[in-house]
């Protein structure tokens, strides 16, 4: 059964007919043809498919379309409308990636990642609750626990952290 | 097109850090993968697969799934496309009703979206009749003698009297290593988009594919359809990793030229899922290495035998070569590998970074570090003492063997000094804490059929194009800088053109080989070019060349080398595994780019931790196919797993080998690694794992 939904997707807004069963990936890249969210495993186990939803970091393969009806999507080829997220720069000055098909989930997990350590969100290795969280006191274990959504096989995750860490200035 | 022995080229963009050229592409994810290109009305395909491990389609029933709205039909082996050649029982999908393993193809369903052709390949009911399989590696069944190992290497060598040295020898050392079936997992699954059409009156087929190798795969499907290589065009701008699991075609590839050979000209895109990624798209093979080392009081080898059991697919042979890099590592005048498989019916496997050396010197070097215990030596020093002045395999001088200096410096930057000789003697806090070294080895290879071209182009660029593939190691900037170099001008005068079968030949991004091998061809026509047209050539003037090889492969043997290091963290309580520090030191030639070559190796050396910790396909016995068919279940290394893995390098060139100075550097950085661990796990807590992966429970107690 075919519903019309609407969603803003990197700024432009976008009347899209799915499938109930489409999932907010394949919406994405296969009816609104942005391939930049990409699909690793489907199954929620990978992070590949993650874009800001509402502004927070969000996987696309486990979201059944419908129901996200009026959401505001922003994906990783969004980030980079005004030239590239200071995100995206530093992944290209630490060599975070290497086949580049996690890279835009891993940008756009960073990017929301940063954004919730900003508003004092604990993590799972997050010390003392009491204590504010700061993004220069970032610690290289809260942002690899923060990022470890998003799987990369090509084992980038040490440059991932490099670039991380500048953009957060720890 | 000319062939010529290039001449070494002087570095002056190769050694610089040059950011990937396609950086901007895959941070923004407009970088194209296979099935995201824009094709008119694309059809979507979606597999049905076998539950059975051996026996017969009896009969599909594609009443329900052409009912599903959306679907437009399902294909199967009474009217599959008829192949012209079936020779390769991976590729020759539904010509028959054969079911050679769980998870094979039996049928394909087309449809106008992604959702309904899921839901009509649901629906599709096949009726098999199960015949009597076997489905699990054991000792006893692995009796097969293949007549090579992967690549076309000798299945079994013996030199001396291994039996006699080992019953003269002051020290044995007889153990059994076991490593699990692995699959390579590169993130973008598997896929396909194809579509027919005709060219000059000939049926052209056109695909792009995730590929290692674009002219590996028209090679391979295009006399299987009937055609010429030239009728099938194959393309990969971009891929998402591939481990070896796309070195070659596999099944799925074959089912979406074969579905889109019934639409009538429309593309067909068919994506793997992870869980089909499981059964169709290559894994290694579980192996049982068999070790014997025999060896004076003072640690130098007499003997050592390695024997190796595995398992292949009844469909299509794989040996891996597991016990290769045992003949060529250490000395002894003794020496006896053998490799023995059980042909069973079950997926085909197939290559996984770096098959043979990764099993095969993980054994090894977990075997070298019992031997040190056993003969009171620091494993540092056994290697030391077993470094051999020729390679025992060839009985040539290896033109570079930089293991020693590889040690030497791993041990200074790791601190290794001042270890403990005995094992479970720190402890901080609730954690045992112990560290280890291994050795590592991979073959430096240069593959012929690669040819190179370069065009002038106008304000003094250059286009220089090869059918290669970048499937992330980085090649298309190594390439633009390796060009650069040989024509004498900026890499920002280099327009590099790679992943198409419309460009000239080359061969597979795979066994570490393809910079020194595009990269020579590359070389080759540049310098052809400035001796056809001069260093200042008028736009549109054009040279092809390959690379031809003197007799240096007579005169040497080519090996890179490195030491990796490792300190393991076990809980006293749970059992639980950190690594904290992972430390790999290098000897492969010059690198032509620190940045992307840092990644490569720090990529090998994480993959090796996660083989060390995580990974295991589980398989079912009773039916053969991996129950741990997903990222849940199989676990690679997350982020949070990797902590303090470094990698370096020495600074050396060999231009012996190739025209760059490089050796290759793909695959060795996961050799030897899950050995490190391995042993440092041991110096934590005295207990001996020698099956991977090292799991918890095997360190509670």
């Amino acid at each position: 059964m075919d519903t019309t939904i609407e969603l803003t997707v990197d700024g432009e807004r976008r009347a899209v007919t799915v499938d109930t069963r489409t999932t907010l990936l394949d919406a994405l890249r296969e009816r609104l043809g942005n391939t930049s969210p990409k699909k690793g495993c489907d199954h929620g186990q990978c992070g590949s498919c993650t874009v800001l939803l509402d502004g927070r970091r969000h996987l696309t393969c486990l979201a059944l379309a419908l129901s996200y009806d009026g959401a505001e999507i922003t994906t990783a080829a969004g980030l980079a409308r005004d030239g590239l997220h200071p995100v995206q720069q530093a992944f290209l000055d630490h060599d975070g990636y290497q086949c580049g098909y996690c890279t835009p989930g891993q940008v756009c997990s960073a990017v929301g990642m940063l954004d919730e350590a900003s508003r004092d969100a604990p993590s799972h290795v997050t010390e003392d609750l009491d204590v504010p969280t700061t993004l220069e006191d970032l610690t290289d274990s809260e942002i690899r626990e923060r990022m470890s959504g998003n799987l990369c096989r090509c084992g980038a995750y040490p440059g991932i952290l490099a670039a991380v860490r500048q953009v957060a200035g720890a | 097109m000319t062939d010529l022995v290039p001449a070494p080229i002087d570095a002056k963009a190769m050694g610089t850090a040059l950011p990937r050229v396609d950086g901007v592409e895959k941070v923004t994810g407009s970088a194209a993968y296979a099935v995201e290109h824009p094709v008119p009305r694309p059809l979507a395909c979606w597999l049905v697969q076998s539950t059975i491990a051996r026996g017969r389609v009896v009969s599909v029933d594609r009443s329900a799934a052409l009912a599903h709205p959306g679907v437009l039909s399902v294909v199967d082996h009474t009217d599959a496309p008829r192949l012209a050649e079936t020779d390769n029982g991976e590729l020759a999908i539904l010509q028959d009703d054969r079911i050679g393993f769980r998870g094979q193809i039996v049928a394909l369903v087309l449809a106008e979206s992604s959702e309904a052709a899921r839901e009509g390949a649901r629906l599709v009911r096949v009726e098999q009749q199960e015949e009597p399989a076997e489905a699990e590696l054991r000792e006893d069944n692995a009796t097969y003698r293949p007549e090579k190992v992967n690549p076309s290497m000798e299945t079994d060598t013996e030199t001396g009297d291994v039996d006699t040295a080992l019953a003269g020898a002051d020290v044995v050392l007889e153990q059994t290593y076991r490593t699990p079936y692995e699959h390579n997992n590169p993130l973008e699954p598997h896929a396909t988009t194809a579509w027919w059409g005709e060219e000059d009156g000939r049926d052209r087929l056109t695909l792009y594919d995730s590929s290692q190798g674009v002219h590996g795969v028209a090679t391979a499907l295009a006399p299987m359809l009937g055609m010429e290589k030239e009728q099938v065009r194959v393309m990969a701008p971009y891929v998402g990793g591939g481990f070896g699991s796309k070195g070659e075609a596999h099944a799925h590839v074959m089912a979406a030229a074969l579905a889109a050979r019934t639409t009538g000209g429309r593309p067909v895109r068919l994506a793997v899922t992870r869980q089909q990624m499981f059964a169709l798209t290559g894994y290694r093979t579980a192996t049982i290495s068999k070790f014997r080392l025999g060896a004076d009081r003072d640690g130098r080898l007499a003997a050592i035998e390695h024997g190796v059991l595995e398992q292949t697919s009844r469909l299509r042979e794989f040996a891996e070569q597991t016990a290769s890099s045992t003949r060529m590592m250490y000395a002894a005048p003794n020496r006896r590998t053998s490799h023995r498989l059980a042909v069973l019916d079950v997926a085909v496997p197939s290559w996984m970074r770096a098959p043979g050396e990764m099993p095969g010197m993980y054994a090894h070097e977990v075997a070298m570090d019992e031997l040190a215990e056993a003969c009171g030596l620091d494993p540092v020093e056994l290697r030391r003492r077993n470094e051999p002045d020729l390679d025992p395999e060839k009985g040539l001088p290896f033109d570079r063997r930089g293991l020693l200096e590889c040690l030497d410096r791993g041990a200074a930057r790791f601190g290794w000094a001042g270890r403990p000789r005995e094992p479970r003697s720190t402890r901080d806090g609730e954690w045992w804490v112990g560290t280890g070294a291994a050795s590592a080895t991979y073959p430096a290879m240069r593959q012929p059929g690669n040819v190179a071209r370069i065009e002038s182009l106008p304000d003094a660029r250059y286009a220089v194009s090869i059918g290669s593939v970048d499937i992330g190691t980085g090649a298309r900037t190594a390439l633009t800088q390796i060009a650069a170099d040989a024509l004498s001008v900026g890499p920002d005068a280099i327009d590099l053109h790679l992943g198409d079968t419309a460009l000239p030949p080359a061969s597979v991004a795979g066994g570490s080989s393809g910079t020194s091998s595009w990269g020579s061809a590359i070389v080759a026509a540049a310098q052809q070019f400035r001796t056809e047209h001069g260093h200042r050539p008028a736009p549109g003037l054009r040279t092809e060349a390959g690379a031809e090889r003197g007799d240096e492969a007579e005169r040497f043997s080519f090996h890179s080398f490195g030491a990796v290091f490792a300190e393991v963290r076990v809980h006293r309580d749970t059992g639980e595994l950190r690594v904290p520090r992972l430390l790999g030191v290098y000897s492969v030639g010059r690198v032509v780019n620190p940045m992307t070559a840092r990644s490569q190796l720090v990529g090998g050396l994480v993959m090796g931790m996660s083989a060390a910790l995580f990974e295991e396909s589980v398989r079912d016995p009773r039916f053969g196919h991996v129950v741990t068919q997903d990222l849940a279940t199989y676990h690679i290394a997350a982020h949070a797993d990797v902590t303090g893995v470094e990698a370096e390098w020495l600074d050396e060139s060999t231009t012996t080998f190739t025209p760059m100075g490089s050796r290759g550097i793909g695959e060795i950085g996961i050799v030897g690694t899950a050995a490190a661990v391995a042993n440092a796990a041991y110096h934590a807590t005295g207990i001996r794992v020698r099956d991977l992966p090292l799991t918890a429970d095997a360190y509670v107690g």
